[in-house]
């Protein structure tokens, strides 16, 4: 792989890191606060898998850079300002209701399957085992999210009520998910990457059946956002001041 | 601290690791566990390819450490631990002697081999404590990432599954 694509590759996986950590941190803002005690297990459980995928993918970028993958992947994560992640404005929204939370994991879960199972046959082999390695855990969010979106959809008029309302606000935010990344031209064409738009085509048509088939109603024509990962909305600064708190104290520090 | 200077043999780096127990399920070895890939020896240098059970568990960090512990006190004067993700590391991994060590854990051991997710889940597990197969999953997700919760009808607890992956 020349040394454009190889900077082009990290720079597209950087940014699926970045989405997983960031979501991953929302989600563990539920340990201890969960509706109940299983989903209170579920979603720290969920946080650590999408924590432990975000780890992968930081490890492949490092190696694609040239860094070592032991340390680079703590340096990207605690040391860059918010305007250097490239994670979609999705996986930043604060964690809002349980219907909230339940929905965006869905989207984010299911526009994860998609992709990782184009990736799974992709020609570099570090990038498809990661894919299939990653698709063996996520059978277990995708199960679970489903059965949620399902039950709270259906449910009562409250909690319909409550996942439409998280739909109406998601709906336009997850289109973003397969906004085509920057860098992913160069790959595309030299088949080391599943364009975006394909990926989005398929997502749409799977994600919208099953919300259709709960009873939701897809937000009609938006006109869809189109600034770029580099833009993020104002709860991002916040969740990094946070995360990086603690390592920013000492940045040499050791633990 | 005398360091052996004699070189290693890929034998003597397979015994150690074989009795280095998991963090989590110290039942098990992390051989028989089977997240060890491949063991490398060049002399003094040890490489050990290390299968991730999953990928955020955070055992992995004390593996590593202890690997690199146990394999320097063995006389390595390096030691490198790779991620190996190739092919990744199953449940179907296990062998029968391990599912035997489970069900003398209390945990109730991963059914095999897994061909469809749905259906390995709704086969019900035996239950480690009384042997009986009246037993419904609670969770999917449980105390640590590799285990489902689980609870017996027959005698009325609950129990924790190895979870199949």
């Amino acid at each position: 792989m020349n040394p454009g694509l190889r900077a082009s590759l990290a720079d597209v996986l950087l940014a699926l890191a970045d989405d997983e950590l960031i979501l991953a941190h929302r989600d563990s803002e539920w340990t201890g606060h969960a509706p109940i005690l299983e989903e209170d297990i579920a979603f720290a459980n969920i946080a650590l898998d999408e924590l432990g995928h975000a780890g992968l993918w930081y490890r492949l970028v490092a190696d694609l850079r040239g860094e070592d993958a032991e340390r680079y992947p703590d340096r990207l994560v605690f040391h860059r300002p918010a305007g250097a992640f490239r994670n979609v404005r999705l996986v930043e929204q604060p964690k809002g209701d349980w219907a909230f939370t339940v929905l965006r994991q869905f989207l984010f879960d299911s526009a994860e399957q998609v992709r990782l199972k184009a990736l799974a046959d992709h020609p570099q082999a570090s990038v498809a085992h990661t894919a299939a390695k990653i698709l063996t855990e996520e059978r277990y969010h995708l199960r679970h999210l489903q059965a949620w979106v399902t039950r709270l959809a259906l449910g009562t008029p409250e909690s319909g009520r409550r996942m439409q309302a998280a739909l109406d606000q998601l709906w336009p935010l997850a289109r973003q998910l397969f906004q085509p990344l920057s860098g992913e031209a160069i790959l595309v064409e030299a088949g080391a990457w599943p364009a975006s738009s394909a990926l989005a085509t398929q997502w749409q048509a799977a994600a919208m059946d099953f919300l259709i088939e709960c009873g939701l109603t897809i937000p009609g024509q938006i006109l869809p956002d189109e600034s770029g990962r580099q833009i993020h909305s104002a709860h991002l600064e916040p969740l990094l001041s946070e995360m990086q708190s603690v390592a920013r104290l000492e940045p040499q520090g050791e633990w | 601290m005398t360091q052996p200077t004699t070189a290693l043999s890929e034998e003597q780096v397979w015994f150690e690791l074989g009795t280095i127990p998991d963090p989590e399920i110290p039942v098990l070895s992390l051989v028989e566990l089977g997240v060890i890939g491949a063991v490398e020896v060049d002399g003094q240098a040890v490489r050990v390819a290390l299968r991730p059970t999953f990928a955020g568990c955070p055992a992995l960090h004390t593996m590593r450490a202890e690997i690199d512990d146990r394999l320097r006190r063995l006389g390595a004067a390096s030691v490198k631990i790779d991620l190996e993700l190739d092919p990744p590391w199953s449940t179907d991994d296990l062998s029968p002697e391990a599912r035997v060590k489970l069900v003398a854990f209390g945990l109730a051991p991963p059914p095999t081999p897994i061909v469809r997710i749905d259906e390995i889940l709704a086969a019900p597990r035996r239950c480690p404590n009384c042997g009986s197969s009246e037993t419904e999953v609670r969770n999917e997700f449980g105390p640590t990432p590799c285990r489902t919760i689980h609870f017996c009808r027959s005698c009325r607890q609950p129990f924790e599954g190895m979870k199949p992956i």
